[in-house]
């Protein structure tokens, strides 16, 4: 695998992902885009809030960048966060890979968002119009 | 000995860190750290989890500390 490109940014380009990602000895690239929706629950979502401990949270997308790249064969690995302010609709995560076999793109592209959402320490805040809720803060 | 707060864990104890240099006995492991976290501030304990990091790395609960060390508190991860 060629260097991962491992970022926490405050706003997030989706156009850049397929350039960082082609590549001439890949046969696929595989892209997951976490947009905001706008209802959880019934609720009208106005946005999201994501808070990040920023060190930590880039070893642990690196970790996982290393951990995918020894379970499938990978060319290229992108693991890209926002943090701030996010209105519905638009891009919070960008996680993508490309390999030269289109199975262990999809696998490794799921791993990758998977396990992002279990260890990396980002949070996020929904911000409805009368309360705001930290996700999956309470059982 | 300096505990960086983020998430919901800031808002429980209305600080982004917490300064124990001051107290008489610091906790000398994550263990006791997150004792103290969990009297001092109960809405922790109500929490469906509550890790610790320290310099940059989950620990586990027998993980010394050090006056040194870069200890954080982690609440439930929510990012993606």
């Amino acid at each position: 695998m060629q260097k991962p490109i491992i970022e926490i940014v405050d706003k997030i380009d989706t156009a850049v992902v397929y350039d960082e990602l082609s590549d001439a000895a890949s046969g696929g690239i595989c892209v997951f885009v976490g947009t905001v929706r706008d209802f959880t629950n019934k609720e009208a979502v106005v946005s999201l809030e994501f808070e990040s401990y920023k060190t930590m949270a880039l070893s642990e997308m690196r970790k996982i960048a290393d951990q995918a790249s020894s379970k499938w064969p990978l060319n290229k690995v992108v693991i890209r966060h926002a943090v701030g302010l996010k209105k519905v609709q638009e891009a919070v995560v960008v996680v993508g890979v490309s390999a030269a076999h289109r199975t262990e793109c999809f696998e490794a592209c799921k791993f990758l968002i998977d396990t992002l959402k279990e260890t990396v320490p980002i949070w996020k805040k929904e911000v409805f119009k009368n309360k705001t809720v930290w996700v999956s803060a309470h059982p | 000995m300096e505990v960086l707060l983020f998430g919901i864990a800031k808002d429980i104890t209305g600080k982004s860190s917490l300064d124990l240099s001051a107290l008489k006995e610091k906790p000398n492991s994550v263990s006791e750290l997150m004792h103290f976290m969990n009297s001092s501030y109960p809405e922790l304990s109500k929490l469906s989890s509550l890790a610790v990091a320290v310099n940059g790395e989950y620990a586990t609960i027998d993980v010394p500390l050090q006056s040194n060390d870069e200890i954080a508190i982690i609440p439930p991860v929510s990012g993606g």
